[in-house]
């Protein structure tokens, strides 16, 4: 324990009465977790809180863990991180967060001022993220945000400087899809009835939100516009009243669960419309898991440069360090992992432990990652994939066009098969 | 408006067929299992890796799971809770001690799963296509799944009402100490029940996870879906348990056809929280105080 | 007896003077864990207070938590602190009184799940006000207020709680409840309005619970349903509560502390089998604490005096 608590301790034991009791035990208690200080040179210290219990466990074990996992495993394998001229390898702390913001708080304290972490690695979701953001603020450690999409993340990143949303913001996302849109629209690919369902939670909310303006000032016709409450067991309802509109393009702004559900539901109802766009989990290896063949011009949020020999080396490599084989998602796996290689690379730029050289670095370098050059404006990338497609058993980024890489749509999506 | 009826229909039948375990574990042995949810969920990662793993089909699958959960649960009550029924001097405290030691079950339930599956969504596809009932288009698993329901409704109702045991299950239900008085064995009646209910939830979870998606941590959501129907009807009551799940299923699918699906869940417990208020026992509970 | 009270509230003012100190001690980790213990011994205390008597057990603290923490996510920036407080604990005995006068004669587990599913409802409903009226979900708090603020705000109320239930216990009041735990329909024909009473510590209760909520609100910037109402605190509440024996004011706190301790310490030594260890050790203080802590310790020093002890239960 540290020198200055000792005279505290003494004050303590000499009233002793129940409360002053109780709280000496959660000294202790709190003593019993310290692990040793380890010494800059010879080990890199990174912790991180992360959702393995609770409703956020489900994104975090496709999305972080994961990569977390497969990248201390890589650069140990390497010899470790470079510091100067020589390389040290990464000793990792970790915490359950247990889906909880008032946990997450707590474990980032924790690992900042018990187990004196080098570096912290963020917690999954966007309302873990905003939630730990302040603390990362007040004690200085570089937040690099890989699995929060938020509005404010530009107001955000000014008022946290060691704050980087790579994610982007719903409002892009909702703009790049209409964008897209009106380009099909144009070439005479689709009319202009649009169909939108979103879950009633903070992602399909801020993305509804700004799909709505944009979509009506492009003169689209929005037919179907509800949301519905997370866990919702049964949405034939919804698809049964959409397919009776007969819309060209169906979007649905959804969690994983619902995403399923929906596309089970549309297939089984003949809901076929011309586009058909799900959120999050259309990138998951699971959509293809269940749906094989029928994914077939499937589009979804999100989205990367599959053909690109960088991705594919990194596909591979997940699939064989994952338990089981498993599989990245195709938006933000590869996003959390160039995260992490922008942290490396910041770091070795540096040379020494020195967080606030590194959160330098990061906002002004430029990295080499699987997901490409990756230079940072105002602490936010400057190109996201929106909009991504399955094509032939793969999940390709379709928008924004300009992307390297970028596919061409299919449009209209083939017709449901049977299973 | 048919369809609307048939997916409240089916939607209810499943919320009946999660609840109908609970009746039995909660109205006759008097253990308020927390952790409900969690054998639900481990039930339908059997059926996942059965099939998945195996190529077994979920109607075989509730053969080989259904014993075994009827087995363990059994266990379960002989070893577990037993100690706890034999120590509580009311069926207050019993209620008190059971909530606790069901809910350190869940965790342990729980961190297994997590242990052995991750913690990653679950899902596959069986009997996933589109067959004619009624006139409308509707999903053959979902479809299934309320035929098998129905099946085990009536099959229980009739056990329940038509056998020499199931005369004892409903003695015990009313009265655990008059039972005694009248020769029924009450620990063998309460355990065998407990572990019927257990088969009951294993069922169910097979049946669930041919058409939801599920993970490690999903078990609490059924909990409560369950408690709630078992409430709403009148707890150990076997009809009310139907009735009940009947109509949040058919309040859900219509509130999402004709008002706003935003609303479903909101207008389910106001339904609940409104049927309390007028019979505060359930629909077809006996006041018990 | 005077001079025990005395003696008692000397030792009470001098462990609330060393506890208001955590915050100087410069280590932002022991004031997070500080603020944690704090959190769960007011609302499980609050929890007790309600509960221990009545035998209601409800599940509901999650209902007025949150109602607390969205008033601050609303009103957090655009009105001064204490008023925000003030309204938060207004509209936390609005809701509590309606829902006392609507509920009180359900009895056992119908209570407990009409609770469960009041808080849902009330989630439900904040979710679809957001989407549909105000269009936005997930709101910001960015408002000038310390951890050591909230920790000292949570201490204060702490101490409120203790002296309030302390204060309730020796007044008629509290002797109503008593009689009414025993047995409703014989306080009935004593004359004791039962209706009133329940209410009135429901009530106060919730009043309490709703302030945690606020207090605690701006720890995380970010406020959506789900981080608010989050039903996760209404069970830990429960078992806290049960644990540490909710028929003694005192008894709650011997659970929150603990367990709080416990949590913390498994979820940082084993983050991989933290979930089975902790069910095991949930197993283990069952069948070894049947009265929980607080039977534990009146066992451990058999007092005179013959007072009657039983347990809280639904």
């Amino acid at each position: 324990m540290a020198p200055v608590d000792a005279p505290w301790e003494d004050k303590m034991t000499t009233f002793l009465t129940r409360r002053t009791a109780l709280l000496a035990a959660a000294t202790c208690a709190a003593t019993l977790g310290l692990t040793a200080i380890a010494e800059a040179q010879t080990s890199i210290k990174i912790g991180y809180a992360i959702s393995r219990t609770g409703p956020n466990t489900g994104g975090a074990a496709v999305t972080t863990i994961p990569n977390y996992e497969l990248w201390v495993k890589e650069v140990n394998a390497a010899g470790g991180i470079k510091l100067g001229d020589k390389r040290v390898p990464i000793e990792v702390v970790q915490y359950d967060d247990r889906s909880n913001a008032e946990e997450a708080v707590r474990a980032l304290e924790r690992l900042i001022n018990q187990d004196k972490v080098d570096f912290i690695l963020p917690p999954w979701g966007t309302g873990l993220n905003l939630a730990v953001g302040p603390t990362l603020n007040r004690e200085g450690y570089p937040h690099l945000a890989a699995t929060a999409v938020t509005d404010r993340a530009p107001e955000l990143a000014k008022r946290w400087p060691n704050s980087f949303w790579l994610l982007g913001t719903s409002a892009d996302a909702a703009k790049t899809l209409v964008e897209l849109l009106n380009k099909l629209r144009d070439e005479k690919k689709i009319g202009d009835t649009v169909a939108m369902v979103s879950i009633a939670d903070g992602f399909g909310i801020d993305l509804s939100s700004a799909a709505r303006p944009a979509l009506t000032n492009a003169k689209f016709k929005l037919a179907y516009d509800k949301s519905y409450p997370i866990g919702t067991q049964d949405l034939a309802p919804i698809v049964n009243e959409i397919k009776a509109l007969n819309p060209d393009v169906f979007i649905a702004f959804s969690y994983p669960p619902d995403t399923l559900a929906l596309t089970e539901q549309s297939r089984i109802a003949g809901l076929n419309p011309k586009v058909f766009y799900t959120g999050v989990g259309t990138a998951f290896p699971l959509y293809r898991q269940k749906f094989g063949k029928n994914t077939e011009g499937v589009m979804g949020i999100g989205g990367w440069s599959g053909d690109s020999p960088a991705i594919k080396d990194y596909l591979a490599r997940h699939k064989a360090a994952a338990a089981n084989g498993a599989e990245p998602d195709r938006w933000a796996s590869a996003v959390t992992y160039a995260s992490l290689q922008m942290l490396q690379q910041a770091i070795e730029r540096v040379g020494k432990i020195d967080r606030a050289a590194v959160i330098k670095d990061l906002q002004t370098g430029t990295f080499d990652t699987v997901i490409g050059k990756v230079k940072l404006e105002n602490n936010m990338p400057t190109r996201y994939w929106w909009v991504g497609q399955w094509q032939g058993g793969e999940f390709y980024g379709i928008a924004p066009a300009k992307n390297e890489g970028a596919r061409t749509a299919i449009v209209p999506k083939p017709a449901w098969v049977a299973p | 408006m048919t369809n609307a009826i048939l997916t409240g229909l089916m939607l209810g039948g499943m919320y009946a067929l999660i609840a109908m375990g609970l009746t039995l574990q909660y109205g006759v042995a008097r253990i308020m299992n927390l952790s409900y949810g969690e054998f639900l969920i481990a039930a339908a990662f059997a059926s996942h890796w059965l099939f998945t793993g195996w190529a077994i089909s979920p109607f075989v699958g509730l053969a080989l799971v259904v014993p075994l959960a009827f087995v363990l649960n059994f266990a379960i009550y002989k070893l577990l809770l037993t100690p706890l029924v034999r120590r509580a001097p009311n069926r207050d405290a019993l209620e008190v001690d059971s909530i606790l030691a069901t809910f350190g079950l869940t965790f342990i339930i729980q961190g297994s799963m997590l242990a052995l599956f991750g913690g990653a969504y679950y899902s596959y596809s069986f009997l996933a296509f589109p067959v004619q009932f009624l006139g409308e288009t509707v999903a053959a698993n979902r479809l299934a799944a309320l035929g098998i329901t129905i099946l085990l409704g009536l099959a229980l109702y009739a056990a329940l009402t038509r056998t020499r045991a199931g005369t004892a299950v409903r003695a015990v239900a009313v009265d655990p100490f008059a039972a005694q008085l009248v020769a029924i064995n009450v620990p063998q009646a309460s355990a065998l029940t407990f572990a019927l209910g257990g088969a009951l939830v294993a069922a169910a979870g097979v049946l669930v996870s041919t058409f939801l998606t599920f993970s490690a941590s999903s078990g609490v959501v059924f909990t409560m879906k369950a408690l709630i129907v078992v409430v709403m009807g009148g707890v150990g009551n076997m009809l009310g348990c139907l009735v009940a799940g009947l109509a949040l299923g058919l309040s859900e699918a219509l509130v999402a056809s004709y008002v706003d699906p935003g609303l479903t869940l909101a207008v389910n417990f106001a339904l609940f929280l409104a049927v309390l208020l007028v019979k505060p026992a359930g629909l077809f509970g006996r006041a018990t105080r | 007896m005077t001079a025990r009270v005395a003696g008692f509230g000397a030792a009470a003012l001098t462990a609330l003077a060393l506890l208001a100190l955590v915050p100087r001690l410069g280590n932002a980790y022991y004031l997070a864990l500080a603020i944690s213990l704090l959190q769960y011994t007011v609302l499980a205390t609050a929890w007790g207070m309600f509960s221990g008597p009545t035998r209601y057990v409800s599940l509901a603290t999650t209902a007025f938590f949150g109602v607390g923490a969205y008033t601050v996510a609303v009103l957090g920036e655009i009105l001064p602190w204490p008023l925000v407080l003030l309204i938060a604990a207004a509209l936390g005995a609005i809701v509590a009184g309606i829902v006392g006068l609507s509920t009180l004669r359900l009895s056992g587990v119908y209570f407990v799940i009409f609770t469960f599913g009041l808080t849902e409802l009330i989630r439900q409903l904040v979710v679809w006000f957001e989407v549909n009226k105000s269009r936005v979900l997930g709101r910001y708090v960015f408002v000038d207020i310390t951890q050591a603020d909230i920790y000292w705000q949570l201490l204060a109320l702490t101490a409120a709680v203790f002296l309030l239930g302390w204060l309730i216990a020796r007044s008629r009041l509290g002797f109503a409840l008593r009689v009414i735990g025993e047995d409703e329909t014989v306080a009935k024909h004593c004359g004791i309005n039962t209706t009133f009473a329940k209410v009135a510590l429901f009530t106060i209760s919730a009043t309490v619970m709703t302030l945690v909520g606020a207090i605690m609100a701006p720890r995380w910037t970010y406020i959506e349903p789900s981080i608010a109402f989050n039903s996760m605190i209404s069970f830990q509440v429960l078992i806290m509560a049960l644990l540490g024996g909710a028929h003694r004011l005192w008894g709650p706190v011997l659970g929150a502390v603990p367990l709080t301790l416990l949590f913390e310490l498994l979820s940082a030594r084993f983050p991989n089998t933290f979930t089975i260890i902790l069910g095991c050790i949930f197993l283990l203080i069952v069948y070894m604490l049947p009265r929980g802590v607080a039977g534990l310790l009146e066992k451990l020093s058999t007092t005179a005096g013959g007072k009657t002890r039983q347990r809280a239960t639904a």
